[in-house]
């Protein structure tokens, strides 16, 4: 009988900034997080893919979902659970409020630790900050080896596991020990759909706070009476942290300034589609060595 | 994201309606299951919540894999590799899709693996997967032949059956042969029993059998020798794990390219008595063909939708004299029309499937115990309307789908007439609806007793007692009169009838469509009260059933008995 596999796949619920409109930046220069649909971020849904797919290799193993942000981070784990995940952990606390990637890797390896995952999935960036730092950083700060780039798991054994990456000229097979730190972009496959059967029965799952905040709902009756329906939230305090390193104080990324890019054009050319006019074009394109 | 479901607000409409409250709880059993399944619902709004959770993840993967895969189906098409059907890859890859959603067994209890949604849920999936690629429509709906198995079949073959169906398994109706097309009841492949192996052997032929190479097929058998008729017919269901059945070929169709339409031969194939010997045409596949004429509303009503979103798109891209399309008259009393005609046909899909929907839930509850009076009374009264309401849906919807098909392509002139754009396909595909699963003319043999015998009248007048909004009192009057006309034209008819029986066979299609234009009229004006989008379709829907019926009445009035021979002339012409 082989071990079964304790999961954890880090996910961040990020504005869709793939879809931007006109009002998707505020005069001053910030996201206007109002103007744009809050999403699972999409590498780490490749992230969860791979993540569900060693989970069906090995018998009893589980996936959880790791996710610091407000309240509404819930969603994104509620999908994840729609999608074939077994749970989450929400890191929500206005301590972690105003974190760079230094201090949000340090707040989920912290949860790590206690989580003590058999393997950690991550998605390679997250789209609104296209940093790519937490997931190395939260290698480094467990002090776990790291495969970047992964795109599928080619072997897996209770101490180990054979990754195949996907660099930029071919690929690279590498085995590693467990526990280890795997980020995934998206060359890893598309995440599988939103399940019926399982959206019926993780619908009513729900947090501590939202609990709370919808007592005597069906869903919070719900929740509370069923183990499989509870989100486990953690606030700073829960961790066993050093809360110097949370939130703003454990960021030195500051931000200097900000400036609001417009493009304008500057000119424009009219061509028509006539020899000459397409002659024209092409040798301006091979003079800009744009073609050729 | 774009989404098929939560882009349709015509579809969220008919989801809302009042009488879900009444179908829920009686496909719920009054929420018995919610402490035994963890994906029970505990009451109506939770139940009606996961069903807009589930539709906008059909609408979702419609946007996302299948309608995206559509040209390539159609182009691709399947093919038989020994004996067996492949199906295109973008066929396979929307099975994939679905199968990994859990979009299966839609309807069938928890207690195999279903999702117990009514009815309703699987006419609205089934709509929009059809206007993403009507030939998935074909392949995937066809799940529904469980649901006869449901009804019919032993605890032992649900248990076998139904379980695999919700996991997936494919899923055909052999019904059709060679010789036995719209009349059935000739159908000649044998079913014998055999001592020696202790089970029904297959031999013969089927064609034309949609999917035909599924896991699970339902099989229209002659078990009866000596006989030539319906009463000889059993039905079966065959495992194709148990081998013996070949594709002998697939046909090379106009449209639904991506369907496969084979022609099977069974040799010595083993397979399962369904229910009582020589039921099988007289009551199981009845009950089968009446189910997959809804199929085939909501398939229709699907490609309705897309033609006429194809059509609308394109008039407002197009520019000609210096104007996008769509400003000139012409092309916008065509929209308007198309709009109308698919608001309207699909009113009267979804007021048929809640007259299924009750029926047959009273009728699943009336095994378990016996019904109270008024329920028996209530399920006579649904079961009355659901069997003339079916042929009407499936005659409106597939020839309205004929017409927004041809339509859209005229809208896109001479490009629609090349293979660049989608109306190209869909007026391919649409050209099958009204044939399969019963022609138009077998639908109106269906229909027209509801008209003669007053089901369809009665209807009609609860429709008239019921209260209107302000501004549809003009439409309902005008509706009046026109009931009055066609009554007139019925009594003329069946005055004639005395005298020549055929009089009413000439004259049947018009009366059945007359009174479907009236309904239809009606429940459009009816929804006016929810939005004025539908107050207009209403307004329009009503010019085009003045014109409709005024060409029958016209027809009709001025017959008589000797216009039988007219009409018969050319049966001696070769």
């Amino acid at each position: 009988m082989k071990k079964a596999l304790k999961i954890v796949v880090l996910a961040k619920q990020v504005p869709d900034t793939r879809n931007v409109g006109k009002d998707a930046i505020t005069p001053e220069g910030t996201v206007n997080r109002a103007a744009l649909p809050a999403i699972f971020n999409p590498e780490d849904l490749n992230a969860l893919e791979l993540a569900l797919r060693l989970k069906e290799q090995r018998e009893g193993s589980k996936v959880y979902i790791l996710s610091m942000g407000p309240q509404r981070a819930a969603d994104i784990i509620r999908e994840a659970m729609f999608r074939g995940a077994d749970g989450g952990y929400l890191l929500s606390d206005r301590k972690f409020a105003g974190s760079d990637t230094l201090a949000t890797s340090y707040a989920l390896s912290c949860a790590l630790r206690k989580i003590e995952a058999d393997i950690i999935f991550a998605g390679r960036q997250a789209i609104d900050g296209d940093t790519a730092q937490v997931g190395p950083q939260v290698a480094q700060t467990l002090g776990l080896p790291q495969v970047t780039y992964a795109e599928e798991i080619l072997h897996v054994e209770d101490s180990s596991i054979v990754v195949r990456r996907r660099l930029e000229r071919g690929v690279e097979v590498v085995e590693t020990p467990l526990p280890a730190v795997l980020t995934v972009n998206y060359s890893a496959p598309a995440v599988r759909p939103q399940n019926a059967r399982l959206i019926m029965k993780y619908k009513h799952s729900m947090t501590s706070s939202e609990m709370r905040a919808n007592e005597h709902s069906l869903s919070a009756n719900l929740a509370s009476a069923r183990d499989y329906l509870q989100i486990v939230e953690w606030s700073a305090s829960d961790i066993e942290c050093d809360e110097t390193q949370l939130g703003l104080a454990g960021s030195p990324t500051k931000v200097k300034d900000v400036q609001a890019v417009v493009f304008q054009s500057k000119e424009s050319k009219r061509l028509t589609s006539s020899d000459e006019d397409v002659k024209e074009l092409m040798v301006e394109l091979m003079a800009s060595h744009t073609l050729g | 994201m774009a989404n098929f479901f939560l882009d349709n607000k015509d579809l969220q409409y008919h989801l809302e309606h009042p009488l879900m409250r009444k179908i829920v709880e009686l496909k719920e059993r009054d929420f018995s299951e919610k402490n035994l399944y963890d994906t029970a619902p505990h009451n109506f709004e939770d139940a009606m919540d996961t069903f807009r959770r589930v539709m906008s993840l059909v609408g979702e993967l419609c946007v996302d894999v299948i309608a995206p895969n559509a040209e390539g189906v159609d182009k691709e098409g399947p093919r038989v590799v020994d004996d067996r059907v492949e199906y295109a890859s973008g066929t396979v890859a929307n099975m994939k899709a679905v199968n990994a959603a859990g979009l299966n067994g839609i309807t069938l209890p928890r207690r195999f693996g279903g999702l117990n949604f009514p009815l309703i849920c699987f006419v609205m999936a089934n709509e929009m997967v059809a206007r993403a690629d009507t030939s998935f429509e074909n392949i995937w709906g066809l799940q529904d032949c469980a649901e006869t198995l449901n009804e019919f079949a032993s605890e032992e073959q649900k248990e076998k059956y139904l379980p695999w169906v919700c996991q997936g398994a494919t899923c055909a109706m052999s019904l059709t042969e060679p010789d036995a097309g719209s009349d059935l009841g000739a159908a000649m492949l044998k079913a014998s029993w055999s001592e020696e192996r202790q089970c029904w052997l297959l031999n013969g032929v089927k064609r034309f059998i949609t999917n035909g190479d599924a896991e699970v097929s339902l099989v229209l058998a002659r078990t009866e020798e000596g006989t030539a008729d319906a009463r000889g017919l059993s039905m079966f269901v065959y495992d194709k794990r148990s081998g013996g059945m070949k594709v002998r070929r697939i046909e090379n169709k106009l449209g639904i390219k991506g369907s496969p339409t084979c022609e099977l031969v069974f040799t010595d194939a083993p397979a399962e008595l369904v229910g009582d010997r020589r039921m099988g045409l007289i009551k199981y596949v009845m009950s089968l063909m009446n189910a997959a004429r809804l199929g085939i509303g909501a398939q229709s009503v699907g490609l309705c939708e897309a033609a006429y979103r194809e059509a609308l798109k394109y008039a407002h891209e197009r520019k000609q004299f210096g104007r996008d399309i769509i400003k000139f008259p012409a092309v916008s009393q065509m929209l308007t029309e198309m709009r109308a005609k698919l608001h309207g046909t699909r009113a009267l899909l979804y007021e048929t499937s809640r007259f299924v929907e009750v029926y047959k839930q009273y009728a699943h509850i009336s095994r378990e115990r016996s019904l109270e009076g008024e329920e028996r009374q209530e399920m006579k009264y649904y079961n009355r309307l659901a069997d003339v309401y079916t042929p009407l849906v499936k005659l409106l919807s597939s020839e309205f789908a004929n017409e927004l098909a041809y339509d859209s392509v005229q809208i896109h002139g001479g490009s629609g007439y090349m293979k660049d754009f989608a109306c190209e396909r869909l007026y391919r595909d649409a050209r099958v609806l009204n044939i399969y699963e019963g022609t138009s003319q077998l639908q109106v043999v269906a229909a027209i007793n509801g008209v003669t015998k007053g089901v369809f009248m009665d209807s009609i007048a609860r429709y008239e007692a019921m209260e209107y909004a302000e501004s549809m009192q003009t439409v309902k009057e005008r509706l009046i009169s026109l009931r009055e006309r066609v009554e007139a034209m019925v009594a003329h008819v069946e005055s004639v009838c005395k005298e020549s029986t055929q009089f009413r066979d000439f004259h049947a299609r018009r009366l059945v469509e007359s009174v479907g234009y009236i309904i239809i009229t009606h429940l459009l004006a009816k929804q006016a009260a929810y939005s004025e989008v539908y107050g207009s379709d209403a307004k329009v829907f009503l010019k085009m059933a003045e014109q409709y019926i005024a060409g029958a009445e016209a027809v009709i009035l001025s017959s008589s008995a000797e216009d039988v021979a007219l009409w018969s002339e050319v049966q001696e012409e070769f």
